[in-house]
């Protein structure tokens, strides 16, 4: 039962990343003696297991930020260790000499200004001590100006959409959805190491570039979150924010949704593959090369039996969430299909609905998500699935004409 | 004195000979031990629903996968969890030995307004119906975690709107109760007793209701808006019609965070009670003690932003916020280090109401601490929404408030009822306590360091281990309080003879009178010297 | 209780009761507050339309103005012709957006402007947009909409992009058919 856990960051055991830790905090001349110290003895005492799914710490950083927030919070880790164990071990001395069953002589003091001036001084001191570094790394994390690529990270409830809209990929957009066998969720099926954390489209940008993201969102709040790269933003509606990072290194990283957004928020991953620049180039050329073929044939004639199969891939991706695998939804909130008047009713009405999307409600414009041709099979197997029989076949042109 | 006539003859306007019995009586009762009991029990309700609920959530997180909850529920029981426990379990305990103790520790012969006493209470038997039962209405409880954030609560079924209503009636309740407190201390302390002579549970009561009548009027008017841009047509919070979901966060957290030192004053009062009874020794500095309450309470005005750190503010906002936050901790660390000076010296003896009493020092400076990392605006980018402030949390809200009404419930028992308790078992109950919610929440802050967010009804494996540990540390915490449930109820029952004061070192008024106390006390004043 | 105590307690409970009420109205205070607070601080999210005060184009400094749209729950397409523009700060350039309607009925939005950074909208003058006015377009339309603007020499000198993001809600009054469908529509 005790699954050998997955690391994020690609296959960085627990001992590399401490050691690494270290080798990275001796190289800043600001961390000096005691603190440090301190905070390397806790740490150690802590990471004595060999099993790499006792992660104590933060993960391993991939951008300079991200570093700087890893060495504050292990000087503050440090401070407070210190600080913690002069007051404790005042207490728990006096606890074990002070007892009225060992018979000292009970002292009868009950004020001390000069004292009292001290402990409020020193603490103050320590604050404002602690909060210039803070401040300066901050600032740099808030200062996205002059970046390399902006890329606008939108949220949907539940998936992320991305849209390179300036720098080297510049018109580049695909949504990024968990992909997670639906019988690993199930249970089904073992989980992959990957459980939760991966999706079909990652977000691919180069290494040692500012990339600038600006979150916003298409229906409640969601929070981008990857803790290797030190980016945190919620993701507004209505609003957009911004925030950058610049990894250092290549590899693929791994985050979650931070913001509760209803019932698919753990189901959201983010991952953002960080390459090399000619990597990131090559990748760039085949999305554009795919988006110019994907602008398809609006007049190609589909099979029953296509729409059928590539229909059911998308409803799994996009519906089944709500609507259920077996259409029958959770009713009020999302209405089953199977069985409904709009899946065997006119297939204008059915068509209009998934494009346009039910205002006031959470199913969404999925014209706006989809391609027609996506959208006339996810229909056609709506109204051919579980107990629906209308025998139907819409076809991509059909879509085309009702977006008009 | 002329108040001994009056007070007299009031007493006998009571009409002792037709004192209502049975179910009438506590209906109708307006004597604040009455009232007193009837809120403990209730918090005690509350906190085994508001238990059962987390238990419920850490049986889903035992194991990675769904296994037991749908998302959607899990979402509601999370949002119901932290509501009970926050609204129906800590703050009503505190209402709870307020009525009991304040009159009596001010020599007053009762609150000062019995029937408003009364409606307080009785107000919170609908709120929490409403909210339990909003679980079962069409669509669900609301599952908006219960900082109830739009856009997602807009768009949530029937259960938001009963949780609306609850809220509105808890703080209703909460704010009747604090005008009667602070109106109590105000007006009915016996004479000689000066502000400055106050045990220091009233003080910090004094304050905390203040914080209540100040800041619970702003979550009604947050909720309200909500009920309004739902159901009326406002866009108080959509930005389709000018207005920001935002906004509902500042709002909200102008409340929340007042709120949390709601929650915790009334602890610091009965800690810097139990510490000096239990060292047989004066509280050290209790001016400055009397002075930090305040300023933490003045300054909790000020620090709201560090909840909405990665809401898109700009920078110089965020500076703001940490500086102001870094600030509280200095007060609060003179209330440690004035409890520590107070041990210091003494002639400690450890009965169960002083291990809780340490525990809470302990623990709550964890807590603090892990606030303090929180406070760290660039840290918090990293924790923020992560394991990291649920540990924080719990900390400062379990070993610091639960742990101060542990405290006061073995502290105060032998007043209450007569008998002793039997320590023994108190001091297993500390210690089981104690071992289990260690577990349960210390390894928590490594699962937020490790990036796993909150409120997800399941997580990516390399989070496993820890919370499986946390999920049998929480079995063991709540197991563990059914052997405090089992104290109480044979202490209530019988034991050994309680005298009026049973503690050695213990100082105040209440100590004064007979245990049980007399269902009438002070009615006479005492004169203060 | 004594009676003595009750003008007493009855004075402090009507002052203690006011103050909760007047907490209550300052909750829904925080309402305008918040509007205020922004523009008072430059923090204004909605940027400044109308006569920039300085118009002396700075020739040293170049801003990069990138344009980003959205829609929520519209089935338009919307989107900028032009996704970046480089300008002077001072100098006053046009940009233009564009609606495409292709429903069978007149839908109406309303824009909401945004900017990144968030700091930037106080520098940022519109001299004529399309913001928070609702827009009518008819069905099966298309609509050009111009943003005309001017970024303020004031612009602190570290920021050098600004990203101007418009989001189109849709307005109450499109009174949607029980099938999701528009009035109208067949």
């Amino acid at each position: 039962m005790l699954q050998s856990a997955t690391i994020i960051g690609e296959g960085i055991a627990l001992e590399t990343h401490i050691k690494t830790g270290f080798i990275n905090m001796t190289k800043q001349a600001r961390w000096t003696g005691v603190p440090r110290l301190a905070a390397l003895a806790v740490l150690t005492l802590l990471c004595t297991s060999a099993e790499a799914a006792y992660e104590v710490n933060f993960q391993q950083p991939a951008t300079q930020v991200a570093q700087e927030v890893y060495d504050l919070h292990m000087w503050m880790m440090g401070i407070c260790a210190i600080i913690f164990v002069a007051v404790f071990s005042v207490m728990f001395y006096s606890v074990i000499r002070h007892r009225k069953s060992s018979g000292g002589a009970r002292a009868n003091f009950h004020e001390n200004t000069r004292v009292e001036i001290l402990w409020t001084a020193i603490p103050f001191l320590i604050l404002i001590a602690i909060s210039w570094p803070v401040t300066k790394t901050l600032l740099a994390m808030r200062d996205s100006s002059s970046a390399d690529i902006t890329i606008k990270v939108t949220g949907y409830q539940w998936k992320w959409g991305y849209d390179y809209l300036n720098g080297e990929g510049e018109g580049i957009k695909f949504m990024s959805v968990l992909s997670t066998p639906e019988d690993q969720l199930a249970g089904k099926a073992p989980k992959g190491s990957l459980y939760l954390l991966e999706v079909d489209n990652h977000l691919v940008v180069p290494v040692g570039k500012k990339i600038r993201i600006l979150t916003t969102s298409n229906d409640v709040i969601h929070g981008w979150y990857v803790p290797a790269l030190g980016v945190q933003q919620d993701a507004i509606p209505g609003f957009i924010r911004d925030t950058w990072f610049r990894a250092d290194r290549e590899g693929v990283f791994r985050g979650q949704c931070a913001q509760l957004c209803g019932k698919g928020h753990g189901y959201m991953p983010i991952v953002v593959e960080v390459l090399s620049a000619e990597k990131y180039a090559a990748w760039v050329a085949g999305q554009k090369q795919k988006m110019a073929a994907g602008a398809e044939d609006p007049n190609k004639v589909w099979q029953l039996a296509d729409l059928m199969r590539h229909g059911q891939e998308v409803y799994v991706k996009n519906c089944a969430a709500c609507h259920q695998l077996g259409g029958k939804g959770i009713p009020p909130v999302f209405p089953a299909l199977d069985g409904s008047k709009v899946a065997n009713g006119p297939k204008i009405a059915h068509i209009e609905i998934v494009l346009t999307g039910r205002p006031g409600t959470a199913m969404a414009a999925f014209g706006q998500q989809l391609s027609d041709s996506d959208v006339a099979a996810v229909i056609t197997y709506e109204r051919n699935s579980w107990s629906n029989k209308t025998g139907d076949a819409i076809q991509p042109s059909e879509i085309k004409a009702a977006r008009r | 004195m002329e108040a001994t006539a009056m007070g007299h003859a009031d007493a006998d306007a009571h009409g002792h000979g037709q004192q209502p019995t049975g179910l009438k009586r506590w209906l109708t009762t307006t004597n604040h031990k009455d009232i007193g009991t009837m809120y403990l029990w209730f918090s005690f309700v509350m906190f085994i629903v508001g238990g059962i609920m987390a238990l419920l959530i850490r049986v889903e997180l035992f194991q990675p996968g769904l296994q037991f909850l749908e998302p959607e529920r899990y979402n509601e029981i999370v949002t119901l969890h932290g509501l009970i426990m926050v609204f129906g379990a800590i703050m009503p305990a505190f209402v709870g030995f307020a009525n009991w103790m304040i009159p009596m520790q001010i020599g007053a012969s009762d609150m000062a307004f019995g029937r408003l006493n009364n409606w307080s209470f009785w107000l919170l038997i609908p709120a929490s119906l409403l909210l339990v039962t909003s679980l079962f209405v069409p669509g669900g409880a609301a599952g908006a975690g219960w900082t109830l954030y739009p856009p997602l609560s807009i768009q949530m079924g029937m259960g938001m709107d009963l949780t609306i209503f609850a809220v509105h009636i808890l703080g209703i309740s909460s704010i009747l109760g604090s005008i009667n407190i602070i109106t109590t201390i105000l007006n009915l302390r016996a004479p000689g007793m000066t502000m400055m002579k106050m045990p220091m549970f009233a003080w910090t009561w004094l304050i905390t209701a203040f914080l209540i009548i100040a800041v619970m009027p702003v979550f009604a008017g947050a909720v309200t808006m909500l009920l309004t841009d739902r159901h009326f047509g406002t866009t108080f919070f959509s930005a389709g019609g000018g207005g920001d979901p935002v906004l509902f966060q500042h709002v909200f957290w102008f409340f929340g965070h007042p709120e949390v030192y709601i929650v915790i004053l009334p602890g610091f009062g009965i800690i810097s009670q139990v510490v000096p009874a239990f060292s047989r020794k004066q509280l050290f500095g209790y001016t400055s003690m009397v002075y930090a309450t305040a300023s933490i309470a003045i300054l909790s005005f000020f620090v709201w932003g560090h909840h909405m750190f990665t809401s898109g503010m700009p920078v110089a906002g965020q500076l703001f916020y940490m500086y102001a936050t870094m600030l509280i901790a200095v007060p609060t660390g003179v209330k440690v280090f004035n409890w520590i000076a107070t041990m210091w010296r003494g002639a400690l003896s450890f009965e169960t109401p002083m291990l809780f009493a340490l525990g809470f020092i302990f623990l709550f400076t964890m807590g603090g601490f892990s606030g303090l990392v929180l406070a760290m605006t660039a840290v918090d980018v990293q924790m923020h929404n992560t394991y990291y402030v649920v540990a924080h949390f719990h900390y400062t809200m379990v070993a610091g408030a639960l742990f101060s009404a542990f405290a006061a419930v073995y502290y105060w028992l032998p007043k209450w009822t007569g008998h002793m308790y039997d320590e023994t078992l108190g001091k297993i109950h500390f210690w089981l306590t104690m071992i289990f919610f260690n577990m349960t929440f210390f390894v928590q802050h490594f699962l937020g360091l490790a990036g796993m967010p909150r409120r997800i009804p399941d997580y990516a494996l390399q989070f496993t281990d820890f919370n499986l540990i946390s999920s049998i540390g929480a079995f063991g915490l709540g197991l563990s309080q059914l052997l405090f449930l089992y104290v109480v109820i044979v202490c209530i029952k019988g034991g050994p003879k309680a005298a009026a004061k049973p503690w050695e070192g213990a100082v105040g008024l209440e100590w004064d009178v007979p245990s049980p106390a007399p269902y009438h006390t002070w009615e006479i004043q005492p004169q203060v010297k | 209780m004594s009676a003595a105590h009750r003008p007493g307690n009855r004075k402090t409970l009507i002052k203690l009761a006011l103050f909760s009420t007047l907490m209550f109205g300052f909750g829904y205070a925080l309402v305008p507050l918040y509007s205020v607070f922004c523009s008072v601080t430059g923090l204004n999210q909605v940027g400044s339309s109308g006569a920039p005060v300085n118009t002396q184009v700075d020739t040293t400094r170049v801003v990069d103005v990138e344009f980003d749209s959205n829609v929520h729950d519209l089935p338009w397409k919307f989107r900028p012709l032009q996704s970046r523009l480089s300008v002077h700060p001072g100098a006053m350039s046009q940009v233009e957006f564009e609606v495409v309607n292709s429903e069978d009925a007149a839908v109406t939005g309303q824009a909401i402007p945004s900017y990144g950074p968030p700091e930037a909208a106080q520098y940022f003058h519109k001299i004529s947009c399309f913001c928070f006015t609702k827009q009518t377009v008819a069905a099966g339309q298309t609509r050009r909409m111009p943003v005309v603007f001017v970024v303020d020499p004031s612009l602190p000198k570290d920021i050098n992009t600004i990203t101007l993001s418009y989001t189109f809600f849709e307005v109450e009054g499109n009174k949607r058919l029980a099938n999701g469908a528009l009035p109208g529509r067949s």
